[in-house]
C-alpha cells in the first residue's frame, strides 16, 4: 500500500493541477484505455455491444449536461432537443451536400452550439424553475421546427443516413461503430475533466455557487453562461450526430421529453459537477433500463399476463424514476460521492481519516 | 372557436390552480400535475366504462384514489426534501412523472382512447354561436371548482392557514399552524384539481396515456399568470385556452400543422423574456 497517495505530496503546481498525478495513476489510466479498446474482442453478444454503444453515446451527452448543470448550475431539461439539432444537421448535410461523416460531426456540434446559445438567452434573465421552463419550451419548439420544414427534414417520416466511411472501411456494424464511439467518449471526457481546472471551469463553478458574488468578482455572467450553454449544446450535438449515424435514421419520435429527464437524472445519480460521476450515472441508469427491459419485463409478463404487453414499455420508466427519487432522498451527491469516500478510505487505510 | 378555447381554458385554470397552490404553500413546482390529471381521468374511465359502475360512484372513487395518491406523494417524496434547493425539488417531481407514467402504462398503456359519459352531449345555441353542451358543462364545473377553492382560501380556517404558510413558514409555525398538515392538504387539493380536470376533459376528448402532456401545457398558464397568484392562474388559464384555440384556427393554416400545440410554449418564452413574473405575480425573481 506504500504507493497509494495518502495525502498531498505534489512538489510543484504542475503536478498538483495535473489530472493524472502519480505513476500508479498513469499505469492504471493506460491500462484502462487499452482495456476499453480491446473490449469488443471479448464481447460476443451483439446485445452487449449495443448496450455499450448506447452507453457511450449517452455518456457524451450527459457530460455536456454535467458541464452545464453540474459545473455551472443552470438547469437544462431540453438536452434532447439539442441532440435533435445535432442529429438533423448531420443528416441534412450528409444527404444534401454529401459531406463525409468526419466533417458532419463537428459541423453538427457547432450548429447545435449556436442553437444552444440562442436558447441559453433566457438563462441570462432568469434562473431556477423559470430556466427549466425555458429549456422545456426550447425542446418543444425545436422539435416543432422539424415538422415545419418537411422538405428539408423529412417531417414525420424522418431521414436515413448512410454509414460513415473511412478510406474504405464502412462503419455499419456494432463492433466498428464501437471504436468511433469510444474515441469520441475519451476525447469528450478528457475535455470535460480538463475544463474544471481551467479559468473557464472555475468561472462556471463560481457562477453555480453564487452568481451574484461571481458577478461582483468580475466574472461576466452573460459571457460564461452563454459559453456553458454553447459547450453543453456542442456535446449534445456530437452525441445526437453520433446517434443519428449509429441508428441510421433521424426521426422526430426518437427525441422525447422523457429522455431529457433521464439525462438530468443521470447527472444527479452520478453526482453533479463530477466528470466521473456522469459516467457512473449513465452506466447505472442504462443498466437499470436494460435489466428492466430484458429481465424484469418478460418475468412480469408471465406472472401477470394481463399486462404483458405494456410491461416492457413501462417498467424501465418506473424504475428509472424510482432510482432517481431514491438517490435524491438518500444520496443527493450521487455515486461519485460514494466513490470518493471509498477511494479516501482505502488510501488512508488503516487510518479512519 | 374562441368560446371553445375559453371553455377548455376553464379546465386549464383549474389544474393550474392546483399547481399554484402547491407552489405557494410548499415552494414545490409540481411538474407531476399532468400525471395526476391523467390518472384522474383514467381512473374514472376504468370505474365508469370498464367496470360499469354508476358515474357518481366512479367520480367519488377516482377522486378518492387521487387524494390517496397525493397524500402518498407528499409523505414519501416531498417530506424528506423539505428545504432542499429548487433544482432537487424539480427533479424529484420529474422522477415522480416517470414513476407514475410507468405504473400507469402498465394498466392503461394499450388503451388508445376511452370515453365515458359525464355530461350528455348536444349543442346549445348561444346568441348565434353553437356551443357544445359538454364543453359548456365542463367550463361551468371548472369555474365552479375555482370559485369554491377561492372561497375556501379566503374564508375557512384551513384555507387561511394555507395562505399563512405560503407567506412564511416560520411565522406560520409560531402561531401554531402545523406545516406538515398544510403540506398534505395542499397536495390533496393539487391532486383533486388535477383529477377533476382530467375527468372533465377526459369525458369530452377521451382518456389516454397521453393526457399527461397536459402537465406541460399548464406551465405557460402558471407562468403567464404568475407562479404565486391564484387569480393569475385563473385568468391565464382562460387566456391560454383562448389563444391556443385562436392559433388553431388562424395561425395553423399559415404556419403549419401542430403550431397550436407549440404556441403555448412560444407564449412561455415571450413571457419569460419580457415579464418573467407573469401578469399578477410578485416580481421576486432575481434578474441579472
Amino acid at each position: 500500500m506504500a504507493r497509494l497517495p495518502a495525502g498531498t505530496l505534489s512538489e510543484s503546481y504542475q503536478v498538483d493541477k495535473a489530472i493524472v498525478r502519480t505513476r500508479l495513476q498513469w499505469g492504471l489510466s493506460i491500462a484502462g484505455l487499452i482495456l476499453l479498446f480491446i473490449l469488443p474482442l471479448f464481447v460476443n453478444s451483439d446485445r452487449t455491444l449495443i448496450l455499450l454503444n448506447t452507453i457511450g453515446i449517452t455518456i457524451i451527452t450527459v457530460q455536456g449536461l454535467n458541464i452545464l448543470t453540474g459545473y455551472c448550475g443552470q438547469i437544462n431539461l431540453g438536452q434532447v432537443g439539442f441532440m435533435a439539432v445535432g442529429g438533423y444537421t448531420s443528416a441534412i448535410l450528409a444527404i444534401n451536400i454529401n459531406l463525409p461523416f468526419w466533417i458532419c460531426l463537428p459541423l453538427a456540434g457547432i450548429a447545435t452550439a449556436m442553437v444552444g446559445v440562442i436558447f441559453g438567452l433566457p438563462a441570462l434573465r432568469v434562473k431556477g424553475f423559470y430556466l427549466a421552463l425555458a429549456t422545456i419550451a426550447a425542446q418543444f419548439i425545436i422539435l416543432f421546427c422539424v415538422y415545419l420544414i418537411p422538405d428539408l427534414t423529412g417531417g414525420a417520416a424522418g431521414l436515413t443516413i448512410p454509414s460513415p466511411n473511412l478510406g474504405g472501411i464502412v462503419f455499419n456494424s456494432e463492433q466498428n461503430f464501437y471504436y468511433i464511439i469510444i474515441v469520441a467518449v475519451i476525447i469528450t471526457t478528457f475535455f470535460a475533466k480538463n475544463l474544471a481546472r481551467t479559468r473557464v471551469g472555475r468561472a462556471f463553478i463560481a457562477i453555480r455557487d453564487n452568481d451574484l458574488a461571481a458577478e461582483v468578482m468580475g466574472i461576466s455572467l452573460a459571457k460564461y453562461k452563454t459559453m456553458a450553454f454553447a459547450i453543453c449544446a456542442f456535446y449534445a450535438g456530437i452525441a445526437g450526430s453520433l446517434w443519428a449515424y449509429y441508428t441510421g435514421v433521424v426521426h422526430p419520435d426518437q427525441y422525447t421529453m422523457v429522455d431529457s429527464i433521464w439525462y438530468v437524472g443521470m447527472v444527479i445519480v452520478g453526482g453533479m459537477g463530477s466528470t466521473v460521476g456522469a459516467i457512473f450515472g449513465t452506466i447505472f441508469l442504462r443498466l437499470i433500463e436494460e435489466m428492466a427491459n430484458s429481465q424484469l419485463a418478460p418475468w412480469l409478463g408471465t406472472v401477470f399476463p394481463a399486462i404483458a404487453g405494456q410491461a416492457s414499455a413501462s417498467m424501465a420508466l418506473f424504475f428509472q424514476g424510482l432510482i432517481i427519487a431514491l438517490f435524491l432522498i438518500f444520496e443527493p451527491r450521487g455515486i461519485a460521492h460514494r466513490w470518493e469516500t471509498f477511494k479516501a478510505s482505502y488510501r488512508l487505510w488503516p487510518f479512519p481519516y | 372557436m374562441l368560446l371553445a378555447g375559453l371553455m377548455t381554458g376553464g379546465v386549464y385554470a383549474l389544474v393550474a390552480l392546483g399547481f399554484v397552490m402547491i407552489y405557494k404553500a410548499s415552494g414545490v413546482f409540481n411538474l407531476a400535475q399532468g400525471e395526476l390529471f391523467m390518472v384522474g381521468g383514467l381512473l374514472c374511465w376504468t370505474f365508469a366504462a370498464e367496470l360499469g359502475l354508476p358515474i357518481w360512484l366512479s367520480l367519488m372513487l377516482a377522486l378518492a384514489v387521487s387524494v390517496i395518491l397525493g397524500i402518498v406523494i407528499e409523505r414519501l417524496t416531498m417530506r424528506p426534501l423539505i428545504g432542499e434547493s429548487p433544482f432537487t425539488l424539480i427533479v424529484m417531481t420529474l422522477s415522480l412523472t416517470l414513476m407514475i407514467t410507468g405504473l400507469a402504462t402498465l394498466k392503461w398503456g394499450g388503451v388508445t382512447l376511452g370515453m365515458f359519459d359525464l355530461i350528455p352531449s348536444g349543442s346549445l345555441k348561444f346568441g348565434g354561436v353553437f356551443l357544445s353542451q359538454q364543453l359548456l358543462g365542463c367550463f361551468v364545473l371548472a369555474i365552479l371548482g375555482v370559485i369554491i377553492f377561492s372561497l375556501y382560501f379566503r374564508y375557512t380556517k384551513s384555507g387561511l392557514s394555507m395562505r399563512a404558510v405560503a407567506e412564511n413558514h416560520q411565522a406560520a409555525r409560531s402561531t401554531g399552524i402545523r406545516i406538515g398538515n398544510v403540506f398534505r392538504l395542499v397536495w390533496i387539493i393539487g391532486a383533486i384539481t388535477a383529477a377533476v380536470g382530467g375527468i372533465l376533459l377526459g369525458s369530452i376528448n377521451g382518456v389516454s396515456i397521453f393526457m399527461r402532456l397536459m402537465g406541460l401545457k399548464i406551465l405557460p398558464v402558471v407562468l403567464l399568470g404568475g407562479l404565486d397568484s391564484i387569480p393569475g392562474a385563473i385568468v391565464a388559464g382562460l387566456v391560454v385556452g383562448a389563444l391556443e384555440s385562436l392559433a388553431l384556427g388562424y395561425l395553423d393554416p399559415i404556419i403549419g400543422e401542430g403550431f397550436s400545440q407549440v404556441f403555448p410554449f412560444v407564449i412561455l418564452v415571450i413571457v419569460l423574456m419580457v415579464r418573467p413574473h407573469g401578469i399578477f405575480g410578485l416580481a421576486r425573481i432575481e434578474r441579472i
